[in-house]
């Protein structure tokens, strides 16, 4: 039987009201709906997805501290959400295809990127920061909710294709406002289109509180499409985990969309640009950290005797080797030569383009010989 | 040769693709049962199955934003809006993804979607049902901007906008659907002339009208009545309004040395100010007068019983004639 989320009067922030497997505090509770989904999950597998939380967290660090070097025009920090990113994304097959929103730093991280990847866009080298087929990731999206509809359109040509794929789609609470996320769900419900909608609930649209997007839990809305849905604790690994292969298992056997609303917390400002002691309390934040997705299985291994300081100490420089490579990568990037604005723009000749493109070149020659 | 309406031409375009190539898939209000509400997916269904032509929700945005995911998965998409003034709910999907992609990606994710939109006025219907927002779209880089003006165009355009690696919004004359014209349904579309040419519809040698999509049948009745009066007018038919053929159209300016742009759609900003500016910048110095425009007015499209008002007539580009020739004219007056 599929998890069904309980319809309920609170509001959009009771905390509590969210499936889990881990408390915060690191002790493993008993959950009957979504403990079959990870019981092959050992201490080993656990420690995997621990030390991918480390790595994701380090490259953050790094991509924030780029960023206030001058080195990167923006970063979309994603402290606090590694749990819901890495258990989520580490779930998918390798088939599977991804249409995420720019904060998505710990999915393109669990599908493979490169550690330039992570910087090209924000650098500004780019438009997009990744190459989509290697990764099965389309690019990071900023237009809120936009690739939601993208999700639905792939899944569309699984289904004519008979291909044993899932599309999958990544945006915030704030996105679910928009009308192309609720439009998505029209589609996806209406083609029975095997796409899985995965809500990170950060709490934050840059300064707006979920509650100004949402008086009702989010993952509450599914059902309304016809779409069966889940809430989950967005700092808990496994629930996250098991929450995603329930709905990549749904999507798969036919049954259509599933959606998952992640209860998290955005640790950070909404982008380098974004100073939230403006609009948030200490108060709030602190109890957040009291329920980081990393501690909570840290303490979880170090209750069963499973985590040594060895092995931290192996994390934490696997993880700063990861953060070396993307800062050389970042600061070795080559700007193109100017003509390449014109790259691209078409797949075929365009001669307006062309036009200009002979425009410009001829201006940029008129300076050979300058000093 | 086979006599067809430019909406037949049309449905025989999306047909002739969906053999050629079955990614090619077709998504839009009400066009599959009922075939469009201009019949122009007429059959379509029946042939194809619902699997490639699929009625979907009413949700412009929703509609394109599919059409990219499908774009990403190897489909080519072609989409129905079913009225111009509609397209404005998809206007994000389609002016910041489909336009985009492409160039965000450095070619490594295409989008051959084909946006095809009955458009423009003249046949009397409701409000937000006769618009012209050409120039939304040829303003953003990423856009093929196709406009037709007759049956054998359509059925060629159609196709090889489909067949094109790049995104094509694509006009179709809502006042030409029943106009009817020789189509050549068996001609190879690889010796057809490519979908960015210009076409001199009509050779003259005293001024030349350019224009695109249902006023190139108004230029062509100014021609034959200036013609009456003495006058050579060249008609020409851009057919393309991203890009623009511009050596079809120096060609003839510089025979004639005289210009008038006409279009439906308002004049700020508009297809015709693009068009004289690039022929000034191209050909001025063979220019005997300043080109003129001729278009609809700076107002939203009016309702029917005023649109007469609106959209340029033969007269009003008899009028611009004459004054691109000097002669008496509605500024000047008879006496001039």
């Amino acid at each position: 039987m599929s998890p069904q989320i309980t319809p309920i009067a609170d509001t959009a922030q009771d905390l509590e009201l969210a499936e889990r497997i881990l408390t915060p505090d690191g002790t493993r509770i008993a959950n009957p709906q979504l403990d079959a989904f990870v019981d092959d999950i050992d201490a080993a597998s656990l420690r995997a997805l621990h030390r991918d939380m480390i790595i994701l967290r380090r490259i953050d660090a790094e991509g924030v501290a780029l960023q206030r070097q001058g080195q990167l025009g923006l970063w979309a920090p994603c402290q606090g959400q590694e749990a819901t990113q890495i258990g989520t994304a580490r779930a998918l097959a390798p088939q599977d295809y991804v249409f995420p929103s720019y904060r998505e730093t710990g999915v393109i991280y669990a599908r493979g990127a490169k550690p330039g990847d992570y910087v090209r866009m924000w650098r500004g080298e780019e438009g997009a920061g990744h190459d989509p087929a290697s990764l099965r990731v389309a690019p990071l999206q900023i237009i809120i909710g936009a690739q939601t509809l993208h999700a639905v359109g792939y899944a569309l040509g699984i289904r004519h294709d008979g291909a044993d794929e899932v599309a999958v789609t990544y945006f915030g609470d704030g996105a679910t406002s928009q009308g192309d996320v609720n439009e998505a769900m029209i589609f996806a419900s209406s083609y029975q289109a095997p796409v899985v909608f995965v809500c990170q609930n950060n709490h934050w649209a840059i300064s707006e509180p979920v509650s100004v997007q949402s008086q009702y839990p989010i993952a509450g809305r599914a059902p309304g499409f016809g779409i069966p849905s889940l809430r989950v604790d967005g700092n808990d690994v496994l629930a996250c985990m098991a929450a995603m292969r329930w709905a990549l298992a749904h999507a798969r056997s036919g049954k259509g969309p599933a959606y998952i609303e992640a209860v998290t917390y955005r640790m950070g400002p909404h982008t380098t640009a974004d100073d939230p002691t403006r609009y948030r309390k200490d108060d709030e934040l602190d109890a957040w950290r009291r329920r980081d997705p990393i501690a909570r299985v840290e303490a979880h291994l170090r209750a069963l005797g499973e985590l040594s300081d060895d092995h931290m100490a192996e994390t934490q420089a696997a993880a700063d080797v990861v953060a070396r490579e993307m800062r050389a990568e970042c600061l070795g990037m080559v700007t193109r030569p100017p003509l390449s604005v014109f790259d691209g723009v078409y797949a075929e000749p365009h001669t307006g383009l062309d036009r200009q493109r002979g425009e410009y070149a001829a201006y940029l020659a008129s300076f050979e010989g300058e000093a | 040769m086979t006599e067809l309406t430019l909406g037949k031409a049309l449905g025989a375009g999306l047909r002739q693709a969906m053999r050629d190539d079955e990614k090619v898939v077709l998504l839009g209000e009400d066009i599959g049962k009922l075939g469009g509400v201009f019949r122009v997916t007429d059959g379509l269904l029946d042939e194809f199955g619902a699997s490639r032509v699929i009625d979907t929700p009413l949700a412009e945005s929703g509609i394109v934003g599919t059409a990219v995911g499908l774009a990403f998965r190897g489909y080519r998409p072609v989409v129905e809006i079913q009225f111009d003034g509609f397209v404005y709910p998809a206007f994000d999907q389609i002016v910041a993804q489909v336009a985009k992609l492409h160039y965000r990606t450095q070619g490594r994710v295409k989008m051959p979607i084909t946006i095809r939109i009955p458009w423009a006025g003249g046949i009397g219907a409701a409000e937000h049902h006769s618009e012209s927002p050409e120039a939304y779209f040829v303003h953003t880089a990423g856009l093929r901007v196709i406009a037709v003006s007759n049956p054998e165009d359509a059925y060629r355009s159609l196709r090889q906008a489909i067949a094109s690696d790049d995104p094509v919004i694509f006009f179709e004359p809502k006042r030409l659907y029943h106009h009817k014209g020789d189509v050549d349904l068996d001609a190879p579309l690889a010796d057809a002339a490519p979908m960015g040419l210009a076409r001199v519809v009509r050779s003259g040698t005293d001024a030349t009208l350019i224009t695109y999509g249902a006023m190139v049948s108004t230029a062509l009745q100014a021609a034959e009545a200036a013609e009456d009066e003495g006058t050579s007018l060249e008609v020409i038919d851009l057919r393309s309004l991203s890009p623009v053929d511009y050596d079809t159209i120096a060609t003839s300016v510089r025979k004639t040395g005289r210009v008038v742009v006409a279009h439906e759609a308002s004049r700020e900003a508009g297809m015709a100010a693009e068009v004289i500016a690039s022929i000034t910048e191209l050909c001025f110095e063979y220019l005997e007068s300043a080109p003129l425009r001729v278009t609809g007015h700076d107002v939203p499209y009016p309702p029917a019983k005023l649109e007469k008002y609106h959209l340029p007539d033969l007269d009003r580009l008899l009028d611009a004639v004459d004054r691109v020739l000097d002669r008496p004219n509605s500024l000047t007056g008879a006496d001039a």
